[in-house]
């Protein structure tokens, strides 16, 4: 799918737009508690900005700068990331999920911890399967009649 | 009163592109076309959203259906034919029998709604909504309403969502990752040469 060496304008503005694009995705992902947005959100736009360089770049180059068996395991991470949040507060006394354990003199920062923890979580498995899906379908070769 | 002109000429506007949109997706046949415009027609109920103060939403529109799954047509039209087959005339009736039933039992469900933005509505008049709007700011001092209810307080569905997400991966890794593992090998070899 790559596109061929003298396409300079997209691969320059690819190169300009693709950090960026990965800079308002992590400022999507941490600024949640306050504006629009969250790890849903956060993830997709990531994996946007990966599939927009493997898109003029090619799959080999996008795959060098997330190598597969990396991404296997970044989406199993964020499912753990998450449910080791909640059984971190059951742990320390609380109900499964109950941020307010995990600073008990303190609600406030640890609703803070908790939602940042959990929304981290949800954005790293959404990220890496996003990318991953991309990568099987352009990965395939095309079917023989 | 010039402001609410203003919103109800943009929201006639963008209604009218996205039914342009879909009348051309049906009636086109060069699917890359069509992956094109169903891009477009995602990316106007993004701006839909927008305009209903759904910021969030419009987010994962925009990102999802204008982005990825445009992405995702596009990858398959790769691997497949790229022109729609010729389907029999003697199916159209059927099917305009189908789609045009399906469309008017919808019509007569919106008669059974409350008209647009009524405040005497159980969603604004229940007192779980009072209580998230109102209360939520003293309980996690978190400002965004709905970032406290996705991952505080309806915590743990979130979780189930992140599963669904997950399984998703996970099966079409199964299906679709084989080929990726077949031709490893070969890049080995070439890694070697």
């Amino acid at each position: 799918m790559a596109l061929q060496q003298d396409q300079v304008v997209l691969r320059i503005i690819t190169k300009l737009l693709a950090p960026l694009i990965m800079l308002f995705g992590l400022y999507v992902q941490f600024h949640g508690d306050f504006g629009p947005g969250g790890g849903f959100q956060a993830g997709v736009i990531f994996a946007a900005a990966i599939i927009l360089y493997g898109l003029v770049f090619g799959l080999d180059a996008a795959r060098a700068v997330i190598p597969p068996s990396s991404l296997r395991i970044l989406v199993p991470l964020g499912v753990l990331l998450y449910a080791g949040t909640g059984v971190l507060t059951l742990l320390l006394g609380e109900n499964f999920l109950s941020y307010n354990a995990l600073v008990p003199s303190d609600t406030a920062k640890g609703q803070h911890y908790g939602i940042i923890a959990v929304e981290l979580g949800v954005g790293i498995t959404v990220a890496s399967v996003m990318i991953l899906l991309f990568f099987s379908f352009a990965g395939r070769g095309k079917v023989k009649a | 009163m010039t402001g609410e002109l203003m919103l109800h000429v943009i929201n006639g506007s963008l209604l009218a592109m996205m039914i342009v949109a879909a009348l051309a997706i049906a009636r086109l046949r060069s699917l890359f076309a069509v992956a094109m415009l169903t891009g477009l027609f995602s990316l106007l109920s993004a701006c839909v959203f927008v305009l209903l103060d759904a910021v969030d939403v419009a987010f994962t529109e925009a990102a999802v259906g204008a982005g990825m799954t445009t992405v995702l047509f596009l990858a398959t039209l790769g691997l497949t034919r790229s022109r729609e087959k010729v389907t029999p005339k003697d199916r159209a009736i059927p099917a305009m029998l189908v789609a045009g039933g399906c469309g008017a039992v919808l019509i007569y469900a919106l008669s059974g709604l409350p008209e647009f933005g009524a405040a005497d509505t159980p969603v604004h008049q229940h007192p779980i909504t009072e209580k998230y709007l109102v209360t939520s700011i003293d309980e996690t001092h978190i400002p965004n309403t709905v970032t406290t209810l996705l991952a505080s307080y309806r915590g743990f569905d979130t979780l189930g969502e992140v599963v669904v997400i997950f399984t998703a991966g996970i099966v079409v890794l199964m299906l679709l990752g084989r080929c990726a593992r077949e031709r490893e090998p070969e890049q080995d070899a070439r890694v070697k040469d």
